[in-house]
Order: C-alpha cells, then structure tokens, then sequence
C-alpha cells in the first residue's frame, strides 16, 4: 500500500532524455536531461540566447528535438508527426502564454470554450467555472480588449485548466503584468500546485522561479544546474485562501 | 462553437470582413453588369446595325431571274407598262412575311415599285414605296412599317410624304439641285409617252448618300397608278434580327436540302438570315429571297468583337477581384497568424483552421456576391441606357455564373493565404519575442 502511494508520487509526467536541437550550425539545446514528476512544480530559468524558448517549444509539443526522446505520460513524442503532435498538446498539455494570445472577437467564456470544441465537447457551465475558478465570472461576457492584461492572463489560465491537462505549461506568465497582477496569476499557480497540477513555468524572474520546486537554469543551450528551491512555508497550504482573497480584494 | 467563432469573427472585427465583401462585390458587380450587357447584346447590337438598312431583299423569282440572266441592277430592271405578271409581287401577300415562325425578329419591311416619269423635260425614277403604313394581321396583331423606320439614317429637310396623299412626293438633293426644287415646291410630271400626270408637291428633299439622291420617292399607290400596276410591288427590303452565322448556317445556306434531319431543324429553329430567307420563300412561294451579306456579315462580326469585348473585361474585373482578395485574405491571415497559432496550439488541426478561416472568407463573399450583383444590374442598365438608349434584361443565367465565378475567385485568391495557414507554425508567433 506504502508502495503504490510512493509510485503515484514519484510517477514521471515528463522525461526529457538527452535532447539537442540544432538549427542548422546553431545548437540551441544540447544534451539535456531532466524529469518532471506527477503534481511537482518546476521552473526553467536562463538568461536570453539560453534555450528557454527552444526547450519550451520541445516540452509543449510544438517542435521536435534534433536527437534524443521526451517522454511525456509515458509516451515517446520526440518524433511524432505535426499532425500527432497536435493530438497530444490537445489532450496532455494546458499552454500560458506572456502575451496571454485570445482570440480577440471571441468573449472570455467564448475563449474557454475553443479549447473544450478542439478537444471534445463544448460545456458553456464547464468553462464558465473555470473562469469562476480564477475569479472572472463576472467578467466572462466580456470581449478580451474590455479586460485588463491580469484578467486576460487569468482567462488564458482558464482555458489552459479546461481541459484537465497532464502538464500545465507557462511561458513567463507574469512578464507583461504589473506586481500585483503577477501576484494573482502566481497565486492562481500556488493554487493549481496545490491541488496536484504539474506545472512548468519558463521564466527569467526569480520571484517566480522561487515559487516552484525546483529550478533548471540552462546557460548556452546546456544544462548549467538543477537547484531545489526552499519550500515557501505556509505558501502552499494557504494557496487556494491567498489567491482567492487576492481576488477578493480586486472584485 | 464554430459558428460562434464564425459570428464572432464576422461581427466583432473591425472592417475586415466588409473589406473582402467590398473586394468581391466590386468583381461581381463589373461581372455581373458585363455578363448581362454580353448576353443582351446581341439584340442591342442588332437593334443598333437595323438602322444601318435591310438586311434581306424580296423580290419576284422572274425579276430576279431576269436580273441575274442580264447582269442587270435593280433600276436598270425598272418597271415599264409592257413588264411580264411574273416580274411583281402581289402587295397584299407582303402581310405573309409578317407572319412566318420568325415573325417577330422581322423588325421593319416596305415594298418599292420604280417607273419612269418625265419632270421638267428630264426622265427620272420614280420609285413608290410604304411610308409609314398601319397594318392589321389576319393574326390579330397590327404593325406599323416603312420607309421612315427603314432609311432612319436619311436626312430629310421636310418630311417624308403620306401614304395616303397621292400629291406628295419626296425628291433626292441631286434632282432637287438639277430642278431647282424646294420644300413645299410643285411641279409637273408626265409619262414617258407624254402624257401630262398633273402636279406633286415637294414634302421633303433627302439625302440618303447613294444613287437614290437622283430619284423622287412618292407613296406606292401613286407609283403604281402611274406604272399601271395596281397592287403591285417589284421588291420589299426586310430588316430582320438575326442570330450570327456559322457553319451550320453556310451550309444550309448553299442547300437546305444537305443538312441532315436534326441539323436542318437546328438551323430552320434559330434565327440565321438564311433560316429568315428560307421561311419568307416558303410564305412567298412566287418570290426569291436575297440576303444582303455585307450587311449580316457586318452584324455578325460586330457581334463578335462586342460580346468578345465583354468577356475579357469580364474576365479582368475578376482577375482584378481575385488579386484584390488573394491581397486581403493574406494581410488577414498574416495579421491574424497569432491566433492562427493559438488555434493550432489548443489542438486544432490545419484542416480545421483552413475550414474556419475559408467559411468565414466564403461567408463575407457571399455578402459581398448578393450586394455586388444589385451593384451589377445597377451598372447593367446604366451602360444599357448610356450606350444602346435602353434598359438591359436581367437574365437568370447570370446568376449561377456569377455564383461558381465568385466561388472560383475568393477560392483562387485564398491560395496564397491558405497556404500561409497551413505552414504557419505555433512556435513562430506565440512567443513574440
């Protein structure tokens, strides 16, 4: 019984197993290799020109490795077709973007919903409580230009959760909001971690890294280091009360 | 979800679907005003080439006979009191040409009967002929004809004279120069023997800018009283509106009789001159019908060019339109490549992105199709009454045309953009770094 608990923990959502990537004479990643396991939160930090973009495209599913395999649940997808790829980001992967990317003549519920029509079905109360979840209900009538960068970000957290993806993965959620919106989007996160969503985040900020478990720095398209961060006490275990007051706060 | 997306794509941006709908509907009006004109030219065209003179001449088997056997014109083969029965027509069959199955393309028609008259001691042609005559047809219908409609192109100082006055005449500028003659002028006629015919009044000198400008034209029944011919007519010139040769038709034209059963009721139901030629013989059985070629070939050569001139402005309006579109879809797409990526990213496949964007493309067209086609016959009617004097048929066959066109059109100029949606990769705009 011990066992099995200890199995599920340790399960590997995500093994990236030697990669490179090259573009043409350019090694953008070379020989990378770390795993991901089942509910942990990890962030990726490097300065510009490190890879970050490269290796979050790889992650994501929306570009291949050169050489080496990423595993992702269990399933080899470092050479699958663009096509197959589209499959798997669909179902396994919930993608954050910095520029948040809505569609911008469709409402907030409305942006939700294109995410549930491209996976299965369409359920308008489904993702109406997914932007209850991030606090926009209130909000879900309303067109992306009638909603602040935070809000869009949220609703973008939203459709990224719609449809219970394996890995959630952010590319530097906070890098165009202001503090105190980067402090509801990472308490959105802080929330999502706690209740078991496996989480990369890409990011140059180290506030944002330290939220996470643990931080990969990539230096020159190589693995420099992988740190494990200090548990923020009380953090995780007050996140669903922090962001929901946060929210609070803002309606 | 689609059609949300589809609705929301149409209604919530801001000018870009009206910018393509604008795009098509300028293809689809030039289009649609063109393929209308094209198809409605032929009878404007005709209408047009009718003023120019007849394009068919009756006349009696045994004058023509007689003619061709001595190289002879027409006025050399004039009428003189000892002329055989079989060199007139009778005037009250005229009304059968009036009445065969292309009764009405037989636009105008008027019958001449030419003698010799002495006036002021010289010998002129007299030639009678129908004015401005009311008909009533055994059908019931009534049809008003002659020479005013027939020598529209003349230029008459005055008027031309009444069918129903017997002292009128009209004389060409030459005599009227020779004679000193004026409108309103009398003078007195004689016959060739001598004897005295009485007075005629001048009601209008013309100038027609043929060999006619020497002869004086005077109402049938009067030329006919003084050839001693009563009821008689030596030819009628028919104007008629007629479809374009082809071979079918020159064959038929050489001998009927070499058409097979099926080409033979092909050529006798479509309104070649020669179809036209063979039916009046066949109402006419006592006359022969000559056509005047340069007149038909003129017509149908001028139809040509017209309707070729059409198409191909038809045709650029639409490769116009086509360039017009295939430049907006693709700005479109270009600025919309982040979402194109997001689309992709969340799952959907390029097909159902191609699907989405062209239904939306496809949607906006069709708006801009509908209006554009009103702008169309709009147009039409405009070059109708600009050009010809008179409104252009709107005709059904258009529609379709135009519809698989503006299908063809937005589809040809989506290419570039379609193919920019289908290689357009998530990584490459998502990120925006």
């Amino acid at each position: 019984m011990l066992d099995a608990q200890t199995d599920a923990a340790t399960e590997k959502t995500l093994e990236i197993q030697g990669i490179t990537k090259s573009f043409g004479a350019v090694h953008a990643l070379s020989d990378i290799s770390f795993t991901v396991n089942r509910g942990e939160w990890i962030a990726i930090m490097g300065p510009s020109g490190s890879g970050k973009t490269t290796m979050i495209n790889i992650i994501g599913c929306m570009d291949r490795p050169t050489s080496g395999a990423v595993i992702l649940d269990g399933e080899d997808v470092s050479s699958l077709s663009a096509e197959e790829l589209t499959v798997i980001r669909r179902d396994k992967i919930g993608l954050v973007f910095q520029q948040f990317h809505l569609v911008p003549y469709l409402t907030a519920v409305e942006n939700v919903m294109v995410a549930q029509y491209y996976h299965s079905l369409v359920d308008e109360n489904e993702a109406l409580q997914a932007l209850d979840r991030v606090g926009l209900l209130e909000r879900a009538r309303h067109l992306p230009r009638q909603l602040s960068g935070g809000e869009q970000q949220r609703v973008c957290v939203a459709r990224a959760l719609i449809n219970s993806p394996k890995l959630i993965l952010a590319d530097e959620p906070t890098g165009n909001l202001d503090e105190s919106n980067g402090k509801i989007v990472m308490d959105l996160f802080r929330q999502l971690h706690a209740e078991g969503s496996t989480i990369v985040v890409v990011t140059h900020d180290p506030d944002v890294a330290a939220c996470a478990e643990k931080t990969i720095v990539l230096e020159y398209g190589r693995l420099a280091r992988i740190t494990d961060n200090p548990p923020q006490t009380g953090k995780v275990e007050q996140a669903g009360e922090t962001a929901q007051t946060t929210l609070d706060k803002q309606a | 979800m689609f059609w949300k997306m589809i609705f929301g794509a149409l209604t919530r941006q801001r000018g870009k679907p009206l910018m393509i709908a604008f795009a098509v509907g300028l293809g689809v009006s030039l289009a649609t005003a063109m393929l209308n004109v094209m198809f409605d030219v032929g009878d404007k065209v005709n209408q047009e080439l009718k003023t120019y003179g007849a394009n068919l001449i009756v006349a009696p088997r045994g004058l023509a006979a007689f003619n061709d056997l001595y190289d002879l014109t027409e006025d050399e083969g004039r009428t003189e009191q000892s002329a055989r029965p079989e060199q007139f027509l009778n005037e009250a069959d005229i009304l059968k040409i009036k009445m065969i199955f292309w009764a009405h393309n037989i636009v105008d028609f008027a019958p001449y009967l030419d003698t010799r008259v002495l006036a002021g001691g010289e010998a002129i042609t007299m030639t009678g002929a129908w004015f401005d005559r009311h008909l009533d047809l055994p059908s019931g219908e009534t049809v008003d004809t002659g020479m005013n409609r027939m020598k529209s192109w003349w230029e008459v100082q005055g008027s031309f004279a009444r069918d129903e006055s017997l002292r009128e005449v009209m004389v060409g500028t030459e005599l009227a120069k020779r004679m000193r003659l004026a409108v309103g002028d009398s003078f007195t006629l004689a016959a060739p023997d001598g004897r005295d015919l009485g007075q005629v009044r001048v009601c209008g000198i013309f100038h027609s800018g043929g060999e006619e400008d020497g002869r004086v034209f005077a109402p049938l029944a009067l030329a006919q009283e003084i050839a001693g011919q009563p009821g008689k007519v030596q030819r009628v010139e028919v104007s008629a509106l007629t479809t374009p040769e082809n071979e079918l038709a020159r064959r038929a034209a050489q001998n009927p009789n070499s058409l097979s059963a099926m080409e033979w009721e092909t050529w006798y139901c479509t309104c070649y001159i020669s179809s036209v030629a063979y039916q009046i013989e066949e109402a006419l059985p006592e006359a022969r019908v000559k056509t005047v070629l340069q007149v038909a070939q003129s017509e149908g050569a001028i139809l040509q060019k017209t309707q070729l001139l059409m198409l191909l402005l038809t045709l650029l309006s639409l490769i116009c339109s086509a360039l017009a579109i295939s430049n907006l879809v693709t700005a479109n797409v270009m600025e919309r490549s982040a979402e194109v990526g997001l689309l992709k990213a969340v799952g959907a496949h390029t097909g159902a992105v191609i699907l989405l964007i062209m239904t939306e493309i496809l949607l906006s067209a069709f708006v801009g199709a509908v209006g554009g086609y009103c702008m169309g016959l709009g147009f039409a009617q405009l070059i109708g009454r600009t050009v010809f004097g008179s409104f252009v048929t709107a005709k059904a066959l258009v529609i379709p045309i135009v519809a698989v066109l503006v299908l063809l059109v937005t589809l040809i100029g989506s290419l570039p953009a379609m193919r920019m949606l289908f290689l357009l990769r998530p990584t490459e705009v998502l990120h925006g770094k």
